[in-house]
């Protein structure tokens, strides 16, 4: 018997003569949090608009929650809930009616939908504004009643696209422990993000995802181990030098150029190495400007896989993100 | 889970919006009985003046231009809100709402379904008005008809504005989620409006016409549907303007048919439209 939830084999999408996804396969475990994380254009949308049926599946094999993909999109719709990237909601709705439109569209009984309305109103803390237009609602308010939405219909998996995006810092954090709520009672979240701390901070397990393709896959600190324990960064007065003497300390798993000056990537406490590092390059006459020593975060897990920062890629090239405006 | 009944729910959430912005409802409550009020009262003037001078055929009831032209309007009016009735659903589309729907259980069908009979709905409605309206400025509608024979004639009609508006709702929702802007939408609208308002019998006898354009008005859905308020609301044998109208059952079997396969057929350009769309 398995216990995996989503199982994808092999998934590619073309638009036109570009590859928005070019061979992606994972599973994801029952109450998992599985995130992918990459650049806008790498893809992630595209993924996921495949597996809630609103993209044909052109190349490879998707299931969920047992269900094909392909052939049994109608009980893939009914296994699942969605919060899209993009606000979907009616503006000129209430809460209650947007709760029970959804309710009905899923084919909901009346006694159900009642139960369940009142049920996610306390889970997202929309109550009050029960009776009140979507128009008059808070980014934040809005986001709840979606992911609110998005939990109607009791999903075994909720799809959430981008899930705070454009949303402030307090209110992000907010949302984060209503996502972690939702999983705590069971339900399994498959999430896309662009933000780093978002995917440290909530995944069970994290897919960096670039060009189409899955390039890295683990635990965050899986990730983060292996580019060492500790991070150092150096600037010298001769770069070029201090490197190859720096590659050849016991306790050095990897250094390269980044910006000024040099990083170094350390198997061993970082505390430790530090002063024999400072100390050999100054016996070779070379000076050290400026030190840095950190734990490797998100973003330098993201560097080092994708070779890049994420924050310096030019916005999407994907067909899927030109249409939108 | 049961959908049975899917197209309620899209049926549902259209009438809020109906209800819900004022200013649109009130506006189009309020055009059809414009256009009975300015251009029915100013016509109706020139064209009984012209048509005194014909001699009345014996035995045969005359009919003033005003009580002709509300059968016209109440047609012009269902085509125009028909034609616009599918618009709702490329807003939901650029808007990301429509995501909702595409992905959810619910039958693409249902959403054809759903829109159509709201959009059939808000024509019901328009028409009572204008019939209301036009009977209290002199249109003599239902003349000499008992209670049962005008309930009679008023289910009639609905019929006849049912068949046509689901037709042209067909057709807007197909053209809807076809089109990206609604730019793009209310230019095709236009273009298609004026042939179908013109060509027709709308406002005037087509028997002037050249031999082509009476071609036209002929097939035309509208002059179908006028043809079948006329017969409900006026009667089968009547003269204006000099011109000399007959209806046979027959003839409104015939209208009435011709109306249904343009619903059906419109239907099936909408199902097409509907199950290749893509909304991501």
């Amino acid at each position: 018997m398995s216990t995996s939830i989503i199982e994808v084999e092999g998934l590619e999408h073309q638009y036109g003569d570009f590859k928005a996804v070019n061979g992606i396969s994972f599973t994801v475990g029952k109450g998992e949090i599985f995130s992918f994380l990459g650049p806008n254009g790498a893809g992630k949308s595209t993924a996921i608009n495949i597996l809630i049926t609103l993209l044909k599946l052109q190349k490879g094999e998707a299931h969920i929650a047992g269900y094909d993909v392909r052939t049994e999109a109608e009980k893939v719709r009914e296994s699942i809930g969605i919060v899209f990237q993009e606000v979907t909601l009616d503006r000129d709705m209430t809460v209650w009616e947007i709760l029970e439109f959804h309710g009905r569209l899923y084919g909901m009984t009346r006694p159900d939908r009642k139960e369940r309305i009142a049920e996610i109103l306390e889970l997202v803390k929309l109550g009050e504004q029960k009776d009140m237009l979507v128009k008059k609602l808070s980014g934040g308010m809005k986001r709840r009643l979606e992911i609110g939405r998005g939990l109607m219909t009791r999903p075994i998996v909720l799809f959430l696209d981008e899930p705070t995006i454009g949303l402030d810092p307090q209110t992000r954090m907010r949302m984060w422990d209503y996502i972690r709520t939702v999983n705590d009672e069971g339900t399994t979240i498959f999430l896309t993000t662009h933000y780093m701390d978002e995917a440290d901070n909530l995944s069970d397990r994290i897919n960096i995802i670039d060009h189409g393709k899955i390039i890295a896959s683990g635990k965050p600190w899986e990730l983060k181990n292996e580019l060492g324990q500790d991070l150092v960064y150096l600037e010298t007065s001769d770069n070029p030098r201090a490197r190859s003497i720096i590659t050849d300390l016991v306790s050095i798993s990897g250094v390269s150029d980044k910006g000024k000056g040099i990083l170094i990537t350390t198997n061993d406490d970082g505390t430790k190495i530090l002063p024999l590092i400072i100390e050999e390059i100054r016996n070779s006459g070379i000076s050290v400007i400026t030190v840095n020593l950190k734990k490797p975060s998100m973003d330098d897990v993201f560097v080092h896989f994708t070779g890049r920062e994420l924050r310096d890629d030019k916005p999407g090239k994907s067909p899927a993100t030109f249409r939108r405006r | 889970m049961m959908v049975n009944y899917g197209f309620m729910t899209i049926y549902w959430r259209d009438m809020i919006r109906f209800v819900r912005f004022k200013t649109l409802l009130i506006s189009s409550l309020i055009q059809p009985a414009l256009w009975m009020a300015f251009f029915g009262i100013a016509m109706s003037a020139s064209f009984d003046r012209l048509g005194a001078s014909i001699p009345p055929i014996p035995g045969v009831p005359e009919v003033q231009y005003l009580t002709f032209m509300a059968a016209g309007v109440i047609a012009m009016t269902t085509l125009f809100t028909s034609l616009f009735g599918g618009i709702v659903l490329l807003f939901d589309k650029n808007w990301g709402l429509m995501r909702e729907i595409m992905a959810s259980p619910l039958p693409r069908d249902h959403i054809i379904f759903g829109i159509a009979l709201s959009g059939m709905t808000k024509s019901f409605i328009q028409v009572m008005i204008v019939m209301i309206f036009g009977l209290l400025i002199g249109v003599s509608f239902f003349a000499g008809y008992t209670i049962a024979h005008t309930v009679v004639a008023l289910l009639g009609i609905m019929l006849f504005v049912g068949m046509f508006s689901i037709g042209f709702l067909f057709f807007s929702a197909a053209i809807s989620i076809s089109m990206d802007t609604p730019e793009g939408l209310q230019g095709i609208i236009t273009l298609l409006s004026m042939p179908i308002f013109f060509a027709s019998n709308a406002l005037y006898p087509v028997s002037a016409f050249p031999p082509v354009l009476q071609a036209i008005s002929t097939v035309n859905p509208l002059s179908q549907l006028v043809n079948g308020v006329r017969y409900f609301a006026i009667g089968d044998n009547f003269t204006t303007m000099g011109i000399h109208y007959v209806y046979t059952p027959a003839d409104i079997l015939l209208s009435f048919t011709v109306l249904g396969i343009f619903a059906i057929s419109m239907f099936g350009v909408a199902w097409w439209r509907f199950k290749s769309a893509v909304v991501t």
